[in-house]
C-alpha cells in the first residue's frame, strides 16, 4: 500500500504529512507551555527540592533497583499460579456435566467473592489473617500469604477473561469435535481452549501489567520491596524523591508492556476484521 | 437395515421440529433428505449424529437402540460421522492435524499410522499437497473435502452429510459432489440432506421430501421427483422447478 502511486494515494499521503505537521506542532506547544509555566507556580522550589533531588535521585536509585527484585520475584511466582488457577476455574464453570453442579455454584461464589473486594483488603486478611493460625516458619511468613492473596483475586479476574475465550469459539466447533468421537473434555483440551486462549492472549497482558504494579501492594504487609525501600528512604532524609524513582523505575517495565499488549491487539484486531473503516 | 428411526420426535422448548419421523436406511444406501428451510433436516441429521438429545422414539444402529438414556454416545459417533454445511475446520490446526485428532486421541492410532492414512485420503479426493496448509489457506471446496477426509479417517460406517455444498460458490459444488458420488460407489451408507435437485435424482437410492418436521414423501427418486402423491410434496417439487433448480 505504501508504495502506491496513483493520484488518489498521492493525495492521501499528503493528507498523512499534513496530520503529522499538525500534531507534533500542538504537542511541542504543549510541552513548552509546561516547562514555562509549572516552575512559576509559588511554591516550585520547594516541590522541586523535596520530589525532584538531583543527589537523593543518584543516592536511591540503585537501592530501589535492589529491591525491585522482590517485586520481580513476587511477580514471577504469583504469574503462573495465577494463569493455572484461572484456567481451572474458568473451564470448571464451563462444564456441562450435572454433576459438577456444586463445583460450578462454587467457581462462581469464588469469582464474585474475590472480585467484589478490593485487593488490598484481601492482602490484610489473608496476610495477617492466616500466620495468625499459630503456623511455624517457613509457612508464617507474610511474603507467602500476601502472594496468595493476590493469586486469589487476580485469578478471580483471569478466569472471567478465559471464560470470555472459551464463550467465544463458536458451537459448531463443539459440534466438529464431538461428532468425530472426541469427549467433552477432548473437545475442551484439543479444539476449544487452543483457540480460546489465542484469543485473549491481549486482554491478558492487560492484567499482568495490572500485576505487575498491584505486587507493590504486598509491602503494606511487611515485605521490604521497592515501595517500602522508598517509604525507609523518605523517613531518612525527609524527602519525597525517593517515590518518584520508584515511578521511574515502575515505568520502565510497564510502559514497554503496556506497548506491547496495544501492539498485539492492535495485530489481533486487524487479524480477525480485515478491512479497516476509513 | 443399518439404521432404523421410530417415531423420533424432538422439539426446542415449545416448538416442535421432528413430529414421529420413521425411517429405514439400508446399508450400503443413499438416502437424502430435501424439503423447504426449516423442515426438520438438519435436525434429524443432528439427533442420528446423537448431538441433540431426542424427546421421544429411538434410534437403531445395526438393531440396537443407540439413542437409550445413558448410553455412552462418544463410540456411537464414530461410527456415525458427520459433515457440515460451514466445514468446521479446526482453524488452529493443520490439515493433517485436523484429520489425525480424532484416530489418535480417540482411537489410540499411532502418529505414523494415522498420518499415512490421512496422506493415502488426501491423495484419494487430490489434496496431498494441501497436508500442512491451515483451513484459511484453503477455499471452501477444498476445505469441505478436507472435512470429508476428516470424517473418513475414523472409518465410519454411515456418514451424514448436512447441506455441504450450500455455503461454496456455484463453480464449487462440483468438486464436493465428485466426492459423494466416490463415496456411494464405494458402498458407503450415505446419508444427505440438499437442495441440489439434480444431485439427489440422480446419486439417492431413496428420496424422502421433510415438511414441518415429518416425512411427507418417501420412494425413489423417480417416484419422488416425477410423481409425487401428496399434494404439500408436489407443491414443493413445483417451487424447486419453478426457480430452475431441478
Amino acid at each position: 500500500m505504501g508504495t502506491t502511486t496513483g493520484r488518489r494515494a498521492a493525495y492521501e499521503r499528503a493528507r498523512q504529512r499534513r496530520s503529522l505537521a499538525i500534531a507534533t506542532v500542538s504537542s511541542v506547544a504543549v510541552a513548552i507551555a509546561i516547562v514555562f509555566f509549572v516552575p512559576k507556580m509559588p511554591r516550585w522550589d520547594r516541590v522541586h527540592e523535596s520530589f525532584f533531588n538531583g543527589e537523593r535521585f543518584v543516592d536511591s536509585f540503585p537501592r530501589l533497583l535492589h529491591a525491585f527484585i522482590l517485586d520481580i520475584k513476587i511477580f514471577a511466582w504469583s504469574m503462573p499460579a495465577i494463569v493455572a488457577l484461572a484456567l481451572l476455574v474458568a473451564v470448571a464453570r464451563n462444564s456441562r456435566s450435572a454433576a459438577l453442579f456444586p463445583i460450578r455454584a462454587l467457581t462462581i461464589a469464588y469469582t464474585d467473592i474475590m472480585r467484589g473486594v478490593p485487593i488490598i483488603l484481601w492482602i490484610y486478611l489473608i496476610g495477617f489473617g492466616v500466620p495468625g493460625l499459630g503456623l511455624d516458619r517457613p509457612w508464617n511468613s507474610p511474603l507467602l500469604w500476601g502472594s496468595v492473596a493476590l493469586v486469589l483475586t487476580y485469578a478471580s479476574y483471569v478466569a472471567e477473561v478465559f471464560r470470555a475465550g472459551i464463550e467465544s469459539i463458536h458451537e459448531s466447533q463443539r459440534a466438529a469435535a464431538r461428532s468425530l468421537g472426541l469427549s467433552n473434555w477432548q473437545t475442551m483440551r484439543f479444539v476449544v481452549l487452543p483457540q480460546a486462549i489465542r484469543r485473549v492472549i491481549p486482554p491478558l497482558m492487560n492484567d499482568m501489567v495490572s500485576l505487575q504494579k498491584d505486587v507493590a501492594l504486598v509491602s503494606l504487609i511487611g515485605p521490604i520491596e521497592i515501595l517500602r525501600q522508598a517509604g525507609v528512604d523518605k523517613s531518612k532524609f525527609a524527602n519525597f524523591t525517593p517515590f518518584v524513582v520508584a515511578a521511574v523505575i515502575f515505568l520502565l517495565i510497564t510502559i514497554p508492556l503496556t506497548r506491547t499488549t496495544d501492539y498485539m491487539v492492535e495485530r489481533e484486531r486487524r487479524r480477525t476484521t480485515g478491512t479497516r473503516v476509513r | 437395515m443399518k439404521l432404523s428411526i421410530h417415531d423420533l420426535h424432538k422439539s426446542y422448548g415449545d416448538r416442535p421440529v421432528l413430529t414421529g419421523i420413521n425411517l429405514d436406511i439400508a446399508d450400503g444406501s443413499v438416502v437424502t433428505l430435501i424439503g423447504p428451510s426449516g423442515s426438520g433436516k438438519s435436525t434429524l441429521l443432528r439427533c442420528l449424529n446423537l448431538l441433540e438429545p431426542i424427546d421421544d422414539g429411538e434410534i437403531l444402529l445395526d438393531g440396537i437402540d443407540i439413542s437409550a438414556p445413558g448410553f455412552d454416545a462418544n463410540p456411537i459417533r464414530r461410527r456415525i460421522g458427520m459433515v457440515f454445511q460451514n466445514f468446521n475446520l479446526f482453524p488452529h490446526m493443520s490439515v493433517m492435524k485436523n484429520i489425525t485428532l480424532s484416530p489418535t486421541r480417540t482411537l489410540g492410532v499411532s502418529t505414523p499410522l494415522a498420518r499415512a492414512k490421512a496422506i493415502e485420503l488426501l491423495e484419494r479426493f487430490g489434496l496431498a499437497d494441501k497436508a500442512e496448509a491451515y483451513p484459511d489457506q484453503l477455499s471452501g471446496g477444498q476445505q469441505q473435502r478436507v472435512a470429508i477426509v476428516r470424517a473418513l479417517a475414523v472409518e465410519p460406517e454411515v456418514l451424514l452429510l448436512d447441506e455441504i455444498t450450500s455455503s461454496l460458490d456455484p463453480e464449487l459444488v462440483g468438486e464436493v459432489l465428485d466426492v459423494v458420488r466416490e463415496l456411494k460407489a464405494t458402498g458407503m451408507t450415505l446419508v444427505l440432506a440438499t437442495h441440489e435437485m439434480g444431485f439427489a435424482r440422480d446419486t439417492s437410492d431413496v428420496v424422502c421430501v421433510l415438511d414441518n418436521g415429518n416425512i411427507i414423501e418417501q420412494g425413489t427418486p423417480t417416484q419422488v421427483f416425477t410423481n409425487p402423491q401428496s399434494e404439500r410434496a408436489q407443491q414443493f417439487l413445483e417451487r424447486v422447478i419453478r426457480s430452475g433448480r431441478l
